[in-house]
Order: C-alpha cells, then sequence, then structure tokens
C-alpha cells in the first residue's frame, strides 16, 4: 500500500498538540470561548471512573504482583502509563552524562502521576537573577501571574492556610485536613529546629468547588486517579468540561510528527501519525498550540525543520532545547521507636501529607544559591510489594516488649509479631529544590537515532552544577536533625560526597522545564511573555517548555496559570485578526 | 441514599458519582458487600498490553515441583500460623513467589540457586533433601541461615538467600487478605479524616494548635461547595 497524508477534520481555529495540564487548560479555555479545537493526544483516552481502567479502591491481592512497579513505575495501581522507557520511543544521551525522561502517554499525560503539590512561584522566583546573580529573570513578574493563579485556585481547588511567607504566596484556599500523628511529631521537632512546617497545598478538594466533582473521600489514593474527581487531573478537570462544549475533537492514538507552516513561515497545523492504523495525517489549525512536555515540544520544534526554518522551527535563537533544568531531589527515611506498637485507625487520609516544610533558610548566608521544600511521609500505609523488607536491619535494635533485644532477622512466631510492632513506625522526607538554569545543559536531536514512527528522537546532556550538590548536602544534614529531633534513627547510611548526598539523577524529580523559554529578547529567548513564538506569531508553547526557571516549588500550578494566560490571549489576538 | 451510605456504596464499586452527588434511592447496592474493593477480582485496571503480559505470564511455569515444595515449607517456617491469623501458606504466598519470580526475572536465579544451596547443605548433613528431613533438622538448618549477624562465614550465601525468602515471604503475606487484617490495616475505604483520634494524642502528649483548628475542615462542611469573599 503506498503512503499518503491525509488530511483530518476541517480546518480548526487552535490544534492543540498534548492534553495535560497546558493542553488541558488550552482546550478548556479556548473551547469555552467558541473556538473549534483539535486536541492531539499521543495516548489513549482514559478515566479514572471508568471500570475497566478504575484502580482506586483495590487491595493489593487484586494485582498478582501486589502493586509491584514492573510495568508501572510508580506501582500496579499508579494511574499514570508510560514511565522512564517506553516500547519504541527510546532517547539518549552525552558523553556519559546522565537524564531520566518520564513520559505518560495517554489522556490528562502526567497529571495523572503527581503530587497535587500545588504552588505558585513567589515574587523572588520570577526575579531571582536580580536577586542573585544567577540565571536570568523571567519577562513577567508574580504580579502579572496573580490573577490566573487566583483563577486556578478556584477552578480547580487547592488546600492550605494563609501564612503570609514573602516568596510562598497565600491564595484562595480550601481548609486543609488535619495533620496526621507523625505529622504532629514532625511540626514538633520543626518548631525546636526553626524549621517551618505548615499545612501542605495540593489540589485536592477537602470542599467541592463545582458540582461535577465531588470531594475527597480520604482514601489516600489521588495517584490511582480518583473515581468522584475529588482531585486534579488534567483528563478528569478540564478536557472533560471542554468536551462537554461540543467545540473540540479529540484525537487520541496521535504521535504529532511535525509543526506544518506555508510559505509566509505561518504555522498551518500538525501532522501526525496514528498509532491505530499506522497512516499519517494532517490536521489544519489557523492556530498552534504546543503543549507535549517541555522536552517533547521542543523535539517537535527541533524537527520541523524547513529551509526557512533550518535549525528547526522558532529557534532562529538557537535557544530552542537549551537551559533544561529539572527540580533536585534526595531523601532518607528514619524510624521512630515511639511509633511502635501503635493503635490501628484509619490514618488515610488524603492523597499525600497534610503538612510540609516550605524553604525557610537565607542563600546569602549559604554555600548554594537556591532553595527547596521537603515532603514527608510515613502513617499506616496500605501495604503493598516492597512491604516488610529489610526487617532483620530493624528487630535486632529495639528491645522488645518483654524489654530484651531480640536477635536480627528470625522466623516463626515472633518475627511475624515484629511485623505487627513496626507498622506504622517508619517515615520519609524528600527534599526538592531548585537547579539553576544553564545553557549547557540541554535536549537536541540525535542525528542517529528515530523511534519507531521514525521521528528523531532527543539526546539529552545534563549536570548538576556545585549549586545543585551544595543543596542536596544541606537537605541530608536537615533530614538529619529532624530525624535525631524526633527521638528516631535515620535508616542506612547518610548518602555522602561519592554519591552526590543522595542528588537523584536529572529527570527524576518530573520537573523539567525550560527548553522552549519565555523573554523579552528574540536572541535569547523562543517566546515571548505570552507564551507566542518570536518567530511564527500563531504558535505558542503552553507547557513547561517556557520557563526561565524552576523554583523550588512543583511546576503545575504555574504551567495551568501561565496556560490560561496564554489562551485568553489567543483569544484577544483572534479578535484583533493579529495571529 | 445519604451521604454515608452513598460513601459505602462507592467502596464496592456500585455506584456512579451521579448517584453520589445528587443522591438516589438505589437498591442495588445493598448487594455484594461482602468484598470492599468491590468488582471482580482480576480487574484492577489494566491496558490491554498489560492484560496480555499478565495471561502469559500465569501460563508460565518457573518453578519445579520439588522447588515449590521446599518454598512452600519455608514460607510457613518463617510466617506460621499463630493465635490470630493462618500461615504463610494459607495465604498463597508460594503461588505469589512462583508469580514473582516470572514478573521479576532478578530473583529466579538467588532463589533457585539458593534451593540446591540449602538442599546441597541438607545432603551433607542429614543425606537428604530439605524437604525430606524431619522438622527438628529443617529447623537446624534454618537457624543456621536466618539470624545474619550470628551466623558463620561459610553460610553467608545461604543467609543471603534465607533474607530473600523473608522478605519475599513477608511481602507475599502483609498484601494478603488476611495478612493486612493481621496488621490491623483498616483503611482502604471511604473515611471522614478528622485528626488523631483524641486517646492517642494523648498518648503521645500532642495536640491540635488551638490556633489552626478553627482553620483546618470541619468535616460537616464538606458536602457545601466552597465560596470566597474577595
Amino acid at each position: 500500500m503506498a503512503l499518503e497524508i491525509k488530511q483530518k477534520g476541517k480546518v480548526y481555529d487552535i490544534c492543540i498538540v498534548g492534553s495535560g495540564a497546558g493542553g488541558g487548560m488550552a482546550a478548556k479555555i479556548l473551547s469555552e470561548a467558541g473556538m473549534k479545537v483539535a486536541l492531539l493526544e499521543a495516548g489513549p483516552k482514559y478515566d479514572p471512573a471508568d471500570p475497566e481502567q478504575a484502580t482506586q479502591l483495590k487491595w493489593p491481592w487484586q494485582s498478582p504482583r501486589r502493586g509491584a512497579s514492573t510495568t508501572r513505575p510508580f506501582g500496579d495501581f499508579d494511574a499514570a502509563y508510560g514511565g522512564w522507557e517506553i516500547d519504541g520511543e527510546p532517547y539518549t544521551t552525552k558523553e556519559g552524562t546522565q537524564f531520566d525522561w518520564f513520559r505518560s502517554r495517554m489522556l490528562g499525560g502526567r497529571t495523572n502521576h503527581w503530587g497535587r503539590i500545588s504552588l505558585r512561584f513567589g515574587p523572588r522566583d520570577f526575579k531571582h537573577k536580580s536577586y542573585d546573580g544567577h540565571g536570568d529573570d523571567w519577562p513577567i513578574s508574580y504580579d502579572d501571574v496573580k490573577p490566573y493563579y487566583d483563577r486556578v485556585d478556584k477552578l480547580i481547588g487547592v488546600f492550605g492556610t494563609k501564612e503570609g511567607i514573602l516568596n510562598e504566596p497565600d491564595g484562595y484556599f480550601l481548609p486543609p485536613p488535619k495533620p496526621r500523628l507523625h505529622e504532629l511529631m514532625i511540626k514538633q521537632a520543626g518548631d525546636k529546629l526553626g524549621i517551618p512546617v505548615i499545612p501542605s497545598r495540593l489540589s485536592i478538594m477537602t470542599r467541592s468547588v463545582n458540582k461535577d466533582r465531588a470531594p475527597c473521600f480520604f482514601c489516600s489514593q489521588c495517584n490511582r486517579g480518583c473515581t468522584v474527581y475529588g482531585d486534579f487531573s488534567s483528563s478528569s478537570v478540564l478536557v472533560k468540561p471542554a468536551m462537554k462544549t461540543g467545540q473540540v475533537d479529540l484525537y487520541t492514538g496521535a504521535m504529532a510528527r511535525e509543526v506544518l507552516t506555508d510559505n509566509t513561515g505561518k504555522a498551518t497545523g500538525i501532522s501526525y501519525v496514528d498509532k491505530a492504523d499506522m497512516q499519517e495525517y494532517e490536521i489544519k489549525a489557523k492556530v498552534v498550540v504546543l503543549a507535549a512536555s517541555a522536552c517533547e515540544s521542543a523535539r517537535l520544534l527541533l524537527n520541523s525543520k524547513s529551509s526557512r526554518f533550518p535549525n528547526g522551527l522558532a529557534n532562529g535563537s538557537g535557544v530552542v532545547g537549551k537551559y533544561l533544568h529539572d527540580s533536585t531531589g534526595s531523601s532518607r527515611g528514619g524510624f521512630i521507636p515511639a511509633l511502635m506498637d501503635r493503635k490501628r485507625y484509619n490514618e488515610d487520609g488524603v492523597g499525600g501529607m497534610h503538612v510540609y516544610i516550605p524553604w525557610w533558610g537565607d542563600n546569602k548566608k549559604l554555600d548554594f544559591a537556591r532553595g527547596y521544600h521537603v515532603e514527608l511521609g510515613g502513617g499506616m500505609h496500605m501495604p503493598s510489594f516492597g512491604y516488610g523488607f529489610g526487617m532483620e536491619r530493624l528487630n535486632g535494635k529495639y528491645p522488645g516488649p518483654d524489654g530484651k533485644t531480640k536477635e536480627a532477622g528470625g522466623y516463626g512466631a515472633g518475627l511475624k509479631n515484629d511485623y505487627r510492632r513496626f507498622f506504622g513506625a517508619t517515615i520519609g522526607f524528600a527534599g526538592r529544590g531548585e537547579c539553576i538554569a544553564r545553557e549547557d545543559n540541554y535536549c537536541e536531536i540525535d542525528p542517529n537515532v528515530v523511534d519507531k514512527f521514525g521521528i528523531p528522537v532527543l539526546r539529552f546532556n545534563y549536570t548538576w552544577s556545585e549549586h545543585e550538590i551544595k543543596q542536596a548536602k544541606h537537605m541530608q544534614d536537615t533530614f538529619e536533625q529532624l530525624i535525631h529531633e524526633m527521638g528516631g534513627v535515620a535508616m542506612g547510611t547518610k548518602p555522602g560526597a561519592d554519591s552526590l548526598y543522595g542528588l537523584e539523577t536529572p529527570g527524576r524529580i518530573i520537573h523539567e522545564v525550560g527548553t522552549t523559554r519565555m523573554g523579552d529578547d528574540p536572541k535569547r529567548s523562543v517566546v515571548n511573555k505570552y507564551n507566542q513564538a518570536h518567530e511564527v506569531k500563531n504558535l505558542f508553547v503552553v507547557d513547561g517548555g517556557p520557563f526561565v526557571s524552576q523554583a523550588d516549588k512543583n511546576p503545575t500550578w504555574t504551567i495551568l496559570a501561565l496556560s490560561m494566560r496564554a489562551s485568553e490571549y489567543i483569544v484577544g489576538e483572534l479578535k484583533k485578526q493579529n495571529l | 441514599m445519604d451521604r454515608r451510605e452513598s460513601l459505602k456504596a462507592l467502596a464496592i464499586g456500585s455506584v456512579s458519582v451521579g448517584a453520589i452527588l445528587t443522591g438516589c434511592d438505589d437498591k442495588k447496592t445493598t448487594e455484594d458487600t461482602k468484598k470492599p474493593g468491590g468488582d471482580k477480582e482480576e480487574v484492577y485496571g489494566r491496558t490491554p498490553e498489560e492484560k496480555e503480559r499478565d495471561a502469559k505470564l500465569k501460563a508460565d511455569k518457573y518453578f519445579t515441583d520439588a522447588e515449590m515444595k521446599t518454598i512452600t515449607v519455608l514460607a510457613a517456617i518463617i510466617i506460621p500460623k499463630d493465635d490470630k491469623s493462618g500461615s504463610a501458606v494459607d495465604a498463597g504466598v508460594p503461588a505469589f513467589i512462583e508469580f514473582t519470580v516470572k514478573d521479576q526475572p532478578r530473583y529466579q536465579l538467588p532463589l533457585r540457586g539458593g534451593l540446591r544451596w540449602l538442599d546441597v547443605q541438607c545432603l551433607k548433613h542429614y543425606d537428604k533433601a530439605f524437604t525430606d528431613c524431619s522438622q527438628q533438622q529443617q529447623l537446624e538448618m534454618v537457624d543456621k541461615i536466618a539470624y545474619p549477624e550470628k551466623a558463620t562465614p561459610e553460610t553467608s550465601q545461604g543467609v543471603n538467600f534465607f533474607t530473600l525468602m523473608r522478605n519475599l515471604t513477608a511481602t507475599g503475606f502483609y498484601t494478603s487478605e488476611i495478612g493486612i487484617k493481621d496488621l490491623g490495616y483498616v483503611g482502604n475505604r471511604p473515611n471522614e479524616w478528622d485528626g488523631v483520634p483524641a486517646d492517642v494524642l494523648k498518648q503521645y502528649n500532642l495536640a491540635y494548635d488551638e490556633k489552626l483548628l478553627p482553620q483546618y475542615l470541619k468535616i460537616e462542611d464538606r458536602a457545601k461547595l466552597m465560596t470566597w469573599d474577595d
């Protein structure tokens, strides 16, 4: 059969590539403004309430592997399809550097896997260069984004408390849940050490914000996808209402290949391969909005080469793919003897921590430039694969109910009782910090490798600087202080310089941003302050790509706010016939 | 149904979101209340590729019958029946271990080799394979490899094998219905979290911050849509 390119549908007002946070928000705003929208998603449909897809409230024994992470990186019951490795869709790394790229090919994308931690960037986060001389300032300030953060809060729902901390702006919060036992203990330790422990800010509805979604019922399983839509994922909260407008045609299994352009240099649509029939299609639109994820959108631009755009589309600056940066991550666990032999009760709570530690340090007095926040774990969780491993490292260290210390390891009735005694007695700390964006951390097109669709793949080059390494050391010192203050014992060996203080491989925190950064200067940036490509006025990027700098925050809330802002700008410009 | 009932119905997976939001008279929800988590056991949200992989793994066989017999004896020694709950064998741990080594092949060699190591040791000492030894001999052998900190250097490979068996047995047991009940985990169902129980707070000499209390969620407000004063 001859391969031919087929045109799909009519000419749309808008073609959006990707249905995660950025694409979902764009689909909602643009469809509600009356635009005809084609929404392309590389993966299948997904609805956490579909009994065939639901994993919420399943028991571990319903999975033959008891929830192990063999086929899904965060375990069998995690909602996100895909992962670090996808069959037939490789990526490469350069000269011994490392980068792990998490992709979730499904409706809602990676909003099906995240901690629902919904932090606004603060005034300093947008102007960090002015403050410490590193990286670059954004072309916009907190005040430019604030009205959109406010609307995102009310539209989607996020709990929290007004704290009045300068760089942790307050929002329109839902009431937070009361802390769990270990969280109260961490708060007490934090008070003594001068480390703030405040109610977390998660996009989980303790009270509902609209009649289409029910409030949280405290099963602690947001990562599994919520059957009552009590938390935020793009598929449930943005794409679903967008589809209801009747203005959106959803194309699933559509793997975008190139952004199409005409001889005036304007974008005219997207070419894609349909995974179901492996045929080539084109969708035509007046405006193209990329929201495929920071790296996937950069890949799409770099692969959209023509004689007019020899470096790839919107890349006259050569900046596409550069300034890639992910959050830092380092973690440690602790055992709290006081929590042995706990009284049992249901402490599932919401799907995440009820309190957290925002950045409290003054970097001017420290040997690294940027901060981090600390995420907390612990509690009487539902066991899954891996539960009970390593008892021989615990049960020989602490006296039993009879006051005697046993030999480590063992078997039989005594061992069985140990598992009961240690249930819910461990805690965990994970730091998530800001990495300074650098031109020499980047993704580019690998000249030699294509994926199974024949699309050239990304090659990554990424290293941590001293700032990130010293920040990880500070995290580890903080974790030990907190564990000791709680009367606990830090588990395992403290990660030292040889392991970069436990600093995770770049990409592992899944907060990568910066590859199509915004700016006022077209020579040093890809998009302008409205996420609009400097060189192609009807082309926009609304994922994490336009971030000039990551903060010590999770990027989702800022992606949502900026996508809302860019989408309304598109509506205005189309009305003025400027695109 | 009222809110509490609808949450209960949700737990067994037989009521739609719409019913919870609008309230309804759904009589069907009283059926099949035995199994929280609901649905057929094998339905756990698989993609077509995952279903295919599961089916293939289940059809394969890795351990020989003799190996499975040894795994079964060891699982019962590690987690026996006691006055609170059944044994690891009652909880189906041997079948779980068989599935796991097919699902995670990195466990195959350490287990197969370890089982053989154990048999050879028994052959040397008792002139019999492990499962043919008396219970006393079996426990004598296990005692040599069950305590990593006091085991002699010549049994170190056996210690590693037994540690892996202990880990897999424990994880298989505590992720089974019997094991979760034994552990006293009482979640994985709709709940109304309103903080740590008062007696537990007292036990740990902790209290909620009076200043923060008015800001926390009041359970009775959950059904009300949130509004803000600008």
